[in-house]
């Protein structure tokens, strides 16, 4: 959580860019969704997150343990990327709730990064272990 | 019949040592006593004047993660090798068996080759379902279906009859939904009202699926959202035996005239529900992991009661 709260000023300055921008960010999430998603799912540890998202850069990690999402419930802002690290010795796969984005089964010490552009609250979990959810926050002008 | 085993595996093992196996093993003895046998031997008697007309055996395998070689068992083809070798070297071979899931560890080609070579060596046919799995390729189940989905309905469920006994494979492992347990959903339920239907109450049922029907423990997904409702479509029937992975220990309970049963895995153990802050993989000390892995075997003994299940580890020489 430490990490989050030290992010949080900076993805606030890149929320202050001006309606331009989130235009822009409007634009490409559009055709993100309409287009991106299968290319998505592909996504794997070393992979870059799409490129046009108005990103700060910033990186957040949620480990996956114990069949536990950690931190279980994030405020990012927008533009920020969430990589979720698998330390199980048992495959997990994270996905939206309604399957808009989906990672690939990680396998131990696999992970997947996806970079949040809208605001809204997002909740995702584990695809063979429904039990497991967890909820992102995504505020404009940072957590 | 489950003394055969034993004794032929083992000649060092007198009939005490037999018989501590079999109460330890557990349901074959319960589930005889729950049918008014008074005892383990009048199983093996029960067993032997029924075999005249007919009684069958099935051997249910469960859980095999082959790919898997983690700490918990860094050999998980290996084990299942053991198993099968054990089920290969029975004198009396069973009918067939049943996989409950779980064949691979990660849904690979190689995975799904590496199961299939060594299951295959039994000769015997065997029916599958998945388990959640076996449905992590790219294609979300589509080369568990293109390999195992021949005669199959949706996402693999599937039904046959062997001996009189109505065989029923349900797939609880697909669709699952955020916050959810397993779940079969509406298109399933519905083949199933159809598919038991014509059937007279007497037809002794046996449904296996790869999670459990029923709720073990919800805290950690150990059940079937809408388990309740296949079960009410069995009802009506005289003797329904639920058969399960998923959970890698055995549980039974038995519930008027259903007896629910899950199988213990030839991969690696899990613990007990509540017992480990999670149920992921659980390390044992590698000479005890046979004793925690293993294999079930289910005598069927006459219609209108209850069958006999015995489970076996790889330990059981």
């Amino acid at each position: 959580m430490s990490n989050v709260s030290k992010e949080a000023p900076i993805t606030g300055a890149a929320g202050g860019r001006g309606i331009l921008s989130h235009v822009g960010a409007f634009l490409v999430l559009l055709a993100f969704a309409l287009l991106a998603f299968a290319h998505l799912s592909n996504a794997t540890e070393s992979d870059v997150v799409p490129a046009a998202a108005p990103t700060d850069g910033k990186t957040v990690e949620v480990a996956i343990s114990n069949f536990t999402f950690t931190p279980n419930e994030l405020t990012i802002g927008p533009g920020t990327t969430v990589k979720w690290v698998n330390h199980d010795d048992i495959p997990h796969l994270v996905a939206e709730k309604a399957l808009a984005f989906k990672s690939q089964a990680l396998d131990t010490n696999d992970s997947f990064s996806f970079t949040f552009t809208k605001p809204g609250d997002v909740e995702y979990f584990c695809v063979l272990h429904p039990h497991m959810i967890g909820k992102i926050t995504v505020k404009a002008g940072g957590a | 019949m489950t003394n055969r085993d034993w004794k032929n595996g083992g000649p060092e093992m007198d009939r005490r040592g037999a018989l501590e196996c079999m109460v330890w093993a557990g349901t074959g003895m319960l589930w005889a006593l729950s049918g008014g046998l008074p005892s383990s031997i009048s199983i093996g008697e029960a067993k032997a004047a029924e075999l005249a007309k007919g009684a069958f055996t099935f051997l249910q395998i469960s859980d095999s993660h082959v790919g898997f070689d983690k700490p918990a068992n860094p050999n998980a083809l290996g084990t299942l090798q053991e198993a099968i070798a054990k089920i290969n070297a029975m004198p009396v071979k069973p009918s067939f068996m049943i996989h409950t899931g779980d064949i691979t560890h990660l849904s690979t080609d190689k995975q799904f080759d590496d199961a299939a070579q060594v299951i295959g060596s039994t000769g015997l046919p065997v029916f599958y379902v998945p388990g959640e799995h076996d449905v992590i390729d790219e294609g979300l189940g589509k080369s568990y279906l293109a390999r195992y989905g021949k005669g199959s309905s949706g996402s693999g469920w599937n039904s046959f009859d062997q001996n009189g006994v109505h065989f029923i494979g349900l797939v609880n492992v697909m669709n699952l939904k955020a916050g959810g347990l397993g779940n079969l959903g509406e298109e399933q339920l519905a083949w199933l009202e159809t598919d038991v239907k014509a059937l007279s109450a007497s037809t002794p049922i046996v449904i296996f699926a790869h999670v459990p029907l029923w709720t073990v423990y919800p805290e950690w997904g150990w059940g079937t959202e809408d388990g309740a409702r296949a079960l009410s479509l069995v009802k009506r029937f005289g003797s329904v035996t639920v058969l399960n992975g998923h959970i890698h220990q055995i549980m039974q309970k038995v519930e008027g005239n259903v007896s629910f049963h899950t199988a213990r895995s030839t991969a690696f153990p899990q613990p007990e529900p509540g017992k480990a802050p999670s149920p992921g993989p659980m390390k044992v000390p590698a000479e005890e992991l046979r004793k925690f892995l293993g294999i079930t075997e289910v005598d069927f003994i006459k219609v209108n009661q209850p069958l006999a299940i015995v489970d076996k580890t790889l330990a059981d020489a």
